[in-house]
């Protein structure tokens, strides 16, 4: 089957939806997913942020789809066309729900340890305004303690409803869930029980915000000073399969986590042992350092990323300085008129 | 008196019962369907008889039918949508009370059109007394063999039970009352697969409003092309209308499609006209999601025509100077009413019931509320029109079922029409600081407050 | 919504209960058990003083089979069912639109005055409860509030005297029975 997104054609298996297609063309043209995750049957469709646009259903059946469609529930039909970032609908579309995950979350990043490798940062980031219009008092839900290695936040979560499809996967016995209605609806045990199952830990990976975080690496460090290097140990969990990233500071293991890939979804889950009982680097075979694809905060400043010779050349662009720079620290996106440039490159007598 | 098909019987003495219904020549339809006609017979006259699904949507019935997988030879469902929550709406409760017989012999034939073995009515959990009035009115049928193995001798067989739902307005939403049906948190569905394909259980289903299933029994005696020349040419038969609000005579009218909505409000059959001979300022004609008109687009159409009590009159003009007939919930407000109170109501209302699933409504309905409630206490700026205009448009379409769109509607509208009045909240809070402030000073009296004026 | 384990409440399943619920149960197929869940919440509520703890819960969660947390997602989502103990007789306004229009607001204000409680209190010796809910579907006879099974329609001040007599004097029935 031949699916098109946003001008480039790929073609893909049948059952393949459009969000799997646009990943598989990869680029600018991924919309972002806060709820879908590859590895969890029946997660998608509940956030909103990776509607698209279709403008041709099929070769069968040309019509365009009136309303936007959630890519990641979405069947690719053969000879569908799809618009992404080309449609301003579309990008309207995710302004809009970034402003709505955004106007009663607690925006408390500095106090966040998911802060740095966070799916809502890398949202806001690209889709979100500088400024509110929401002038309400923001939601807030009384603290739950779910035990001694998983710290909920609940204030922090969009409700994506991966913690409870692990919950429901991974483990035989769900004691935590979605309680409430609305607004008001929370991730809880209702009983504000311990969620000791071998596998839970895997809820803080799957967690794209602060709401779930490791108790064991709490306030420990900024995740963009610790160096994130991959390692395995012959792990004796049924089902685990031992091969982790961890992240250390100095000779320090701060914190241990499962092999995330450039969607930011686990390569495989880990068992609770691997992630919060092992931080002694003899446990570990470590094999090297964890090169990140994802172009997030997180690897800003991390050597592991390619960067790009620098040339400086004195005469045109000591003031302006490289292009990916400018954009960093916040100088207008937009191109300068022809005022501007003579004042920029004059001065402005 | 126009022509009645449901609510022809309601006044028969002990109607309630089985014996009195059965006497009135009830089931007849199940004995000429199970007996004489062939399901795909059934299905082709209620496709005749071009009945829109009476539950708020309007989907023609027979075409609903008729995409019901009967191949894969799963076990197939009919169930019965009884949640009516929709704010303005009470006629399906009516008919179920004071007449529970006619909506089980509807699920009879219906279930047999469907080849459908297993079929349930989801009720509303505020309605426990009618959940035990069809409970029992169910082991009546059961007991005079109208339901169970071998119905009649045919060989066909059904069960049919009612099943109560817990208080949640979007368990009307078909996906959401299916979900509830299993025994889960009422969170809409993502389409597709369709419940047609795979519904309750994963099994086919399909999921019909209390009225639609109704009016089953006389379609199939009378057939699909007699009920199609009731009516008007593309709103065919007879509806229940409930009546509220502002008027003399508020309940449930059965009428013809295509009467005039000035007969409805002001003849003595139907309303009675306005209560206390007080001014119309507005109507909502379908239900609380679909759009108010304001008093001069009631009586007319934009282009002048008589607006009628028809799918197609009432949507006249679209969302710019029209509305919908929806589910029948037809609201009237007189001048003592306020719009920014009663759009606040309703966003409250959306607020409440929103399932919390997906973002846009989940966030996007309390942040309505929340900025029609400052502008209803005093506490607005002007911006805040502005905004709420975003915040609906920003809604609408992105969810995953029609809950958002209901919520956006109805402020939309209210915005297009009565703009005036909100700027009025905004610009002299001290005015409205009571919750009856139109009710002495009627806002015809101050809107020269907030008019532009020309120089 | 955390449920606090402060208040004790006595767990009695009745053999008519017990009765019911199977009967509830043999409504859906043999797999599908989860499925009698609403409906025999509200028996089990309606036989414990109109609550549910969170030990009623997991009996409810044992009879069905299935999770305890299943439960309590599905209670915490209905707005039908308790999570803490409530007045006996609680009355229920409607307070959408057309409640509204026809004053429902100002009968609330008066039974709660009346009362001496705010709206969401018990009285306190347990009697009487106020609430808002949303739209009921009578709209045509506003204002009007539920209490117990049944609908009180067309609701003025001399009629929630009288409803407030009746149930001081133990006159009132909350169940219907359809027989």
């Amino acid at each position: 089957m031949k699916v098109t997104i946003d001008g480039q054609s790929i073609d893909v298996e049948p059952g393949t939806t459009i969000l799997q297609a646009a990943r598989k063309i990869g680029g600018e043209s991924v919309p972002p997913a806060m709820c879908y995750y590859s590895k969890l049957k029946g997660s998608g469709g509940k956030c909103r942020c990776c509607l698209v646009e279709v403008s041709k259903g099929s070769d069968a059946d040309p019509r365009p789809m009136p309303k936007l469609v959630a890519s990641c529930v979405t069947g690719c039909m053969d000879g569908m066309e799809v618009n992404s970032t080309a449609s301003e609908r579309v990008t309207d579309a995710r302004k809009a729900v970034t402003e709505f995950l955004l106007i009663n979350h607690p925006l408390d990043c500095p106090v966040c340890d998911q802060a740095g490798e966070c799916d809502l940062q890398n949202l806001s980031f690209k889709h979100g305004k500088s400024e509110t219009r929401f002038i309400e008092e923001k939601r807030t839900f009384e603290p739950e303690d779910i035990g001694p290695n998983i710290q909920l936040h609940m204030n922090r979560c969009i409700l994506c409803y991966r913690c409870v499809m692990v919950a429901d996967q991974l483990t035989d016995n769900r004691v935590h869930g979605v309680v409430d209605r609305g607004d008001h609806s929370n991730i809880s045990t209702c009983i504000s029980k311990a969620i000791t199952n071998e596998f839970s830990g895997n809820m803080i990976d799957v967690c794209p915000v602060g709401a779930l975080t490791d108790k064991t690496f709490r306030f420990k460090s900024r995740v963009w000073f610790n160096k994130p290097y991959n390692a395995h140990r012959d792990c004796k969990t049924p089902g685990c399969c031992g091969k982790t990233t961890v992240w250390m500071f100095g000779n320090e293991i701060q914190r241990v986590t499962g092999r995330k890939d450039e969607y930011h979804e686990v390569e495989d889950f880990i068992c609770n042992e691997c992630r919060f009982d092992h931080k002694d680097v003899k446990d570990w075979v470590i094999e090297g350092p964890r090169k990140f694809e994802k172009d997030s905060v997180i690897n800003q400043n991390n050597y592991t990323r390619k960067l790009d010779t620098v040339v400086i050349e004195t005469e045109t662009g000591i003031l302006k300085g490289r292009e990916q720079d400018r954009k960093k620290i916040s100088m207008r996106h937009k191109p300068l008129d022809a005022q501007e440039q003579t004042a920029f490159k004059e001065g402005n007598i | 008196m126009g022509k009645q098909i449901l609510l022809d019987k309601i006044n028969v003495p002990g109607i309630k019962t089985y014996e009195v219904y059965r006497k009135e020549g009830g089931y007849a339809s199940v004995e000429k369907a199970l007996k004489s006609m062939t399901p795909d017979e059934v299905v082709n006259q209620v496709k005749d008889s071009q009945l829109k699904g009476r539950g708020g949507a309007g989907f023609p019935m027979g075409m609903k039918w008729s995409f019901i997988d009967k191949k894969s030879g799963k076990p197939r469902h009919l169930v019965c949508n009884a949640d009516e929550s929709e704010p303005g709406t009470f006629k399906d409760r009516y008919l179920m009370e004071y007449i529970p017989h006619l909506l089980i012999e509807g699920m009879i034939t219906a279930s047999y059109a469907l080849e459908a073995n297993l079929s349930y009515i989801y009720i509303r959990g505020e309605y426990m007394w009618v959940f035990k009035i069809l409970e029992k009115a169910i082991k009546e049928a059961y007991a005079a063999g109208w339901l169970g193995k071998n119905i009649l001798g045919t060989g066909y067989d059904l069960d049919l039970y009612v099943h109560v739902g817990g208080g949640a307005y979007i368990c009307g939403e078909e996906t959401a009352l299916i979900e509830s049906l299993e025994g889960k948190r009422g969170n809409p569905r993502i389409k597709p697969p369709f419940p047609a394909i795979s519904g309750l259980w994963q099994n086919p289903t399909v999921v019909n409003n209390v009225e639609s299933i109704s009016a089953v029994p006389w379609i199939v005696m009378n057939s699909g092309a007699e009920y199609a020349k009731i009516g008007t040419e593309k709103s065919t038969g007879t509806k229940l209308i409930s009546a509220s609000g502002h008027i003399k005579k508020p309940g449930v009218y059965e009428i013809e499609l295509g009467i005039s909505v000035y007969d409805f409000i002001n003849s003595d059959e139907y309303c009675g006209g306005m209560l206390d001979d007080r001014p119309l300022k507005a109507l909502v004609p379908g239900g609380s999601s679909v759009p108010i008109l304001p008093a001069h687009l009631i009586y007319k159409t934009a282009n002048g025509e008589d607006r009628l009590m028809s799918y197609e009159s009432m949507q006249d003009g679209g969302f710019a100077s029209g509305s919908m007939i929806g589910s029948g919930g037809f609201i009237v407000y007189n001048d003592t009413t306020c719009i920014v109170r009663n759009t606040w109501n309703f966003s409250r209302f959306y607020h409440h019931e929103s399932c919390g699933q997906c973002s846009p409504c989940r966030e996007g309905t309390g942040w309505l509320e929340k900025v029609l409630h400052r502008i209803e206490t005093g506490h607005g700026r002007e911006e805040d029109i502005d905004l709420l205009w975003s915040i609906q448009s920003k809604i609408e379409g992105n969810t995953i079922c029609p809950l958002g769109d209901a919520a956006a509607w109805p402020v939309a509208a209210a915005i297009r029409h009565f703009r005036d009045e909100f700027e009025y909240h905004v610009r002299f809070p001290e005015k409205i600081k009571n919750r009856d402030h139109f009710v002495h000073e009627p806002f015809e009296k101050v809107r020269h407050l907030v008019s532009k004026e020309t120089v | 919504m955390k449920q606090s384990h402060d208040i004790q409440q006595t767990i009695n399943i009745t053999p008519a209960l017990m009765d019911r619920i199977n009967e509830l149960l043999g409504h859906y197929p043999a797999d599908k058990r989860k499925s009698a869940l609403l409906p025999i919440l509200h028996d089990v509520q309606d036989a414990h003083d109109n609550w549910l703890s969170v030990e009623l819960m997991d009996k409810v969660a044992e009879i069905i089979g299935i999770k305890p947390i299943e439960v309590y997602e599905v209670v915490s989502f209905y707005t039908m069912f308790n999570q803490r103990p409530i007045g006996k007789y609680m009355f229920e306004f409607c307070q959408t639109s057309c409640c509204a229009t026809r004053g429902v607001e100002d009968l609330m204000d008066y039974t709660c005055s009346k009362l001496g409680v705010g709206v969401g209190q018990p009285t306190p010796d347990g009697m009487f409860e106020v609430r808002g809910v949303e739209c009921l579907g009578a709209c045509g006879y506003a204002p009007m509030m539920q209490l117990g099974d049944t609908y009180r329609e067309h609701l003025t001040k001399e009629k929630i005297d009288q409803i407030i007599e009746d149930c001081k004097a133990g006159k009132v029935n909350l169940y219907y029975n359809a027989e």
